[in-house]
């Protein structure tokens, strides 16, 4: 017999999106999966990515080797210190574990043995298939080993087969939320952290996975504005950050539907208030730093950030001009997973260049209207990114190049075609107005390649030769 | 035979192990037209495609069954037959020839049964009988990649390879053919130089299966495959029972050669792997016998010179320290490649035990992770790590370069191109370790500047001014340290 740790009422909850205006139209935005046409990865994958961020927290995956054996230290989130979200830790379940029942007796001596070890700030407990169908209830386990050792032991509830990706994030900031939110207070500013005449103000990111550093693109202009981040969820964060996140008095929801949640309920229990922005693009960077500005309600805070946005727009605005001479006019097919169309769309827009088609699967009804805000009310979306269909839609447009995340990159380099990986296994870091330039540059860098025609050229002795050699080397070859 | 050490720990800490799920698909893509399809939630097929496109840079072909709280609860059988029907329908050009279904932990401990919902499948969809569907059960919660593989060859051999009772087929009827059973370890490139050898006798090679026409990372005139671009034909298999002889090679492929050799009445010849002089000469004996043809002249001018590499190399390579992670058959062939240069196994860890351990050359081996080979490794002053490139953090904190073998290899490129195998492959493994070795600048003296010295303060090579802080100690130091502090 089955036992789910999670209740179906649950799951179904946290699916039911309030803040969510995919729950609105009548196409749900977490459908069944469809049996032999499903890419895209589980609840425990999207519960392990959403968190696994939080640097000094042991993260256990409790079940086979499967889960934790093809995933760890495998996504380009970058720590500024701890490193001990690297390494991967998995109950390592055998036959035996799950014939006798023994996965509950190992998990609880598996956390002592990460403490004991590591000495973690907390331990973060996540479930997965086998566990969930055996019963075993790791909510019990984490809490009797919280209270026999002495740190935090948070389970992370979001097997496999519970749904997508997408509700293994719901579930991993929900479970910040109810377990780790609100565990300590904020330190008080350090005297030297004090400016003459600037007012600190407490924020945070959430969904700023800090890929490829590019955090560190935007923190430093949050520093001068007198922004303290007091956590982002989870890029370079710590546990204690987190704990401090209700304290924070504006939320930024940086990656749009991963965590909505969270922004939701933080606003119903603390009254932050929030909203939803990106760091991709000169407008949209400038947009982020006004809304907080606004949010928090400080006119001398408006003025400065008036004042950076002035300096910084006018810097790269020079710095970008010689790369939108190359790039101006390419046409480009945007097929992002969760990086926010719109979003990278006005970033290749202030390249000078024409976006002539985005995806859409999971993009909000929000999304969607700002997409045609910037495209167009023509604007072409594609709400299924099959291999084949993206590859034809390259050819009937004459698309310069492909953006997409990782899994379409061999699909578009079989095809001929140039590509640039946007997504979180990518290596470079294109947030805030300095990472526009390394988007440029990386854009013309592959547009640009001189291999291009050189691997769509077909051997020379193929395409004129003489029939008297072709024939010779039929006689040779077997 | 070595003394095994089992897992003693109850947390698995920098994993060594992958699935056996992994292996399975990874042996299905050695068949053409082939596609995988995991019956488990659709996570199983994410993670195992990000681990075979970040090892490979190929697009890899995979689909799911997409177990959902609903089929896990209520049966997934359906799950199945709407899977296979959903994947040729899609495919209706080129239908696919074979699907293979690794199960997993999830539809193992929820007991769903494949072979039924294979038979619903056929029974609902007879438009689909020309694609061969091949089911193995692969939980996570035992085996590797390494069984995983070896399971779903052993599958697909009881289902596709024909009895020569009935088929018809008898031993030598083509007198060229041989077959080839390989394992998990052999890279592209392994099968590529292998290919090689067997056709200097004038055999041809029939492989079972063939990663190295699918995942070689070639260039198709076509743009897009939705299936594995290549591989040994499913048709092929039907002619397996006419081949003069069969190669089993590799340890782990012991029950496919039995499954074999039961179905053909084929004669077979076992190998645990081919690294090093050894088990090469004993190969090319082997074919020089089946073939009647003597050793070509090229592979003895390899021989020789593999002879003259274990000479130049056995200065850097004699007495080193090597430490190897990997699964046991490649663990198990490196040893013995490398014991017979005159290497030192100091550290060996396996993810899994072996039979294959019992006559394995090695002392003491440890059934873990890369958190013991930390461990055995630094205990025992290691020089040196072979192992995947989840151990290239490992090695930083040992302070010790990396050989990187096995699955995955997703920092550097090119992993399985390399050809670890024959003369040549062999070679080339001595002379990267002895480069690695020499590069590391083992044994060399730290400068000790005498405190009578007249040189007065300058700068050393490596731009650090020499001091009198520590005169004396020097003297005092064991070797071991001297050592450690030449490292970077």
């Amino acid at each position: 017999m089955t036992v789910m740790t999670m209740k179906q009422k649950e799951i179904a909850a946290l699916l039911d999106e309030p803040a969510c205006s995919h729950n609105q139209k009548a196409k749900s935005g977490c459908a069944r999966p469809t049996p032999g046409a499903t890419a895209g990865g589980c609840a425990f994958d999207g519960a392990q990515i959403a968190l696994l961020p939080i640097a000094d927290v042991a993260h256990i995956v409790h079940g086979g080797i499967a889960c934790a054996g093809s995933s760890w230290d495998n996504r380009g989130t970058r720590s500024s210190g701890a490193q001990l979200f690297r390494i991967g830790m998995t109950t390592d379940l055998t036959e035996q574990d799950v014939i006798m029942g023994r996965g509950e007796k190992r998990l609880f001596h598996a956390i002592k043995q990460a403490i004991d070890s590591y000495s973690p700030a907390a331990v973060f407990v996540y479930n997965s298939c086998i566990p969930a169908m055996i019963g075993d209830d790791i909510g019990a386990v984490c809490k009797e080993a919280a209270q026999r050792w002495g740190i935090p032991v948070i389970p992370v509830d979001a097997a496999g087969f519970y749904g997508s990706k997408n509700l293994g994030n719901r579930i991993a900031g929900e479970t910040m939320v109810k377990y780790v939110c609100g565990g300590r207070e904020p330190d008080p500013l350090p005297p030297h952290c004090q400016r003459e005449g600037i007012t600190v103000h407490d924020i945070a990111l959430i969904g700023e996975y800090n890929i490829a550093g590019e955090l560190w693109h935007v923190l430093p202009l949050l520093d001068e504005l007198g922004l303290r981040v007091l956590c982002t969820l989870s890029g370079d964060a710590r546990f204690h950050e987190v704990q401090t996140l209700h304290r924070s008095k504006a939320n930024m929801m940086v990656c749009s539907k991963a965590m909505i949640n969270v922004a939701r309920k933080l606003r119903e229990a603390y009254d932050t208030p929030w909203f939803e922005g990106s760091f991709y693009g000169v407008a949209d960077v400038s947009m982020a730093l006004r809304e907080f500005a606004r949010l928090l309600n400080d006119d001398h805070l408006q003025q400065r950030t008036e004042a950076l946005i002035a300096r910084e727009e006018a810097a790269i605005f020079q710095q970008l001009q010689p790369w939108r001479e190359k790039l101006q006019g390419r046409k480009v097919l945007l097929y992002t997973g969760g990086v926010k169309s719109w979003s990278i769309i006005a970033a290749l827009q202030d390249l000078g260049m024409t976006v002539v088609a985005t995806g859409t699967k999971k993009s909000t009804e929000e999304d969607k209207a700002r997409i045609r805000e910037l495209m167009g009310s023509d604007a072409l979306m594609i709400e299924d990114g099959n291999p084949r269909a993206l590859i034809e839609l390259v050819r009937q447009y004459q698309v310069d190049i492909l953006i997409a995340g990782g899994r379409n990159m061999y699909t578009a380099l079989k095809a001929r075609i140039p590509f640039l990986d946007i997504n979180q296994e990518r290596e470079f870091a294109y947030a805030g107005y300095r990472g526009m330039v390394e988007l440029a540059r990386q854009l013309w860098l592959t547009l640009n390649s001189p291999i291009w025609s050189a691997v769509r050229q077909p051997p020379p002795w193929q395409a004129a030769q003489p029939l008297a050699l072709q024939m010779r080397q039929q006689e040779v070859s077997p | 035979m070595s003394q095994i050490s089992k897992r003693n720990k109850a947390l698995t800490v920098k994993p060594l192990k992958a699935s056996q799920g992994l292996g399975a698909a990874l042996a299905f893509l050695g068949f053409a037209q082939a596609i995988p399809l995991f019956h488990g939630s659709q996570g199983c097929t994410a993670f195992a495609k990000v681990f075979f496109v970040r090892h490979f840079r190929e697009p890899i072909p995979l689909q799911t069954t997409a177990m959902d709280q609903i089929s896990t609860v209520m049966g997934a059988e359906e799950s199945v037959v709407s899977a296979l029907a959903t994947i040729c329908s899609k495919n209706r050009q080129q239908p696919p020839a074979l699907i293979g279904i690794p199960t997993t932990g999830l539809s193992e401990t929820q007991g769903s049964d494949v072979s039924r919902a294979i038979q619903l499948f056929r029974q609902h969809h007879p438009e689909y009988a020309a694609t061969a569907v091949v089911t193995v059960a692969t939980p996570d919660y035992s085996g590797s990649l390494e069984s995983g593989f070896a399971r779903a060859i052993e599958a697909v051999i009881q289902a596709l390879v024909p009895a020569a009772t009935t088929a018809g087929t008898a031993p030598g009827t083509h007198p060229r053919q041989v077959n080839v059973l390989v394992s998990a370890t052999f890279t592209a490139g392994d099968l590529e130089a292998l290919d090689e050898i067997i056709r200097s006798f004038a055999l041809e090679p029939l492989f079972i299966p063939n990663i190295s026409d699918s995942l070689d990372g070639h260039l198709d005139s076509s743009e897009f495959n939705p299936l594995s671009s290549g591989g040994t034909s499913v048709a092929a298999l039907k002619q397996a029972g006419n081949a003069l002889a069969t190669l089993v090679i590799g340890a782990s492929m012991q029950r496919c050669g039995d499954a074999l050799k039961q179905l053909t009445g084929v004669n077979d010849y076992r190998f645990d792997h081919l690294m090093g002089l050894a088990a090469t000469d004993a190969l090319l004996l082997t074919l020089s016998e089946i073939s009647g043809n003597p050793v070509p002249l090229r592979l003895e001018r390899q021989r020789s010179q593999y002879q003259d590499a274990l000479l130049d190399c056995h200065f850097s390579l004699g007495m080193s320290r090597i430490a190897i992670a990997a699964e046991p058959e490649l663990l198990h062939g490196l040893a013995a490649q490398l014991l017979a240069a005159g290497a030192e196994i100091v550290a060996a860890v396996s993810p899994t035990n072996s039979p294959l351990f019992e006559r394995c050359a090695v002392e003491a081996i440890k059934i873990g992770d890369l958190e013991d080979l930390e461990r055995l490794a630094g205990d025992n002053a290691a020089e040196l790590l072979i192992s995947n490139s989840h151990a290239v953090a490992s090695a930083e904190a040992l302070g010790i370069p990396l050989l990187r073998a096995g699955f995955p290899q997703y920092d550097t490129l090119g992993g399985q191109q390399r050809c670890w195998i024959g003369y040549r492959g062999g070679r080339q493994t001595l002379f990267d370790l002895s480069n690695l070795l020499l590069a590391s600048e083992r044994g060399e003296i730290p400068p000790y500047r005498s405190i009578y010295s007249q040189k007065g303060e300058e700068s050393s090579p490596h731009g650090q001014a020499h001091r009198h802080s520590t005169p004396f100690t020097t003297f005092t130091q064991p070797a071991g340290e001297a050592v450690d502090a030449s490292r970077p």
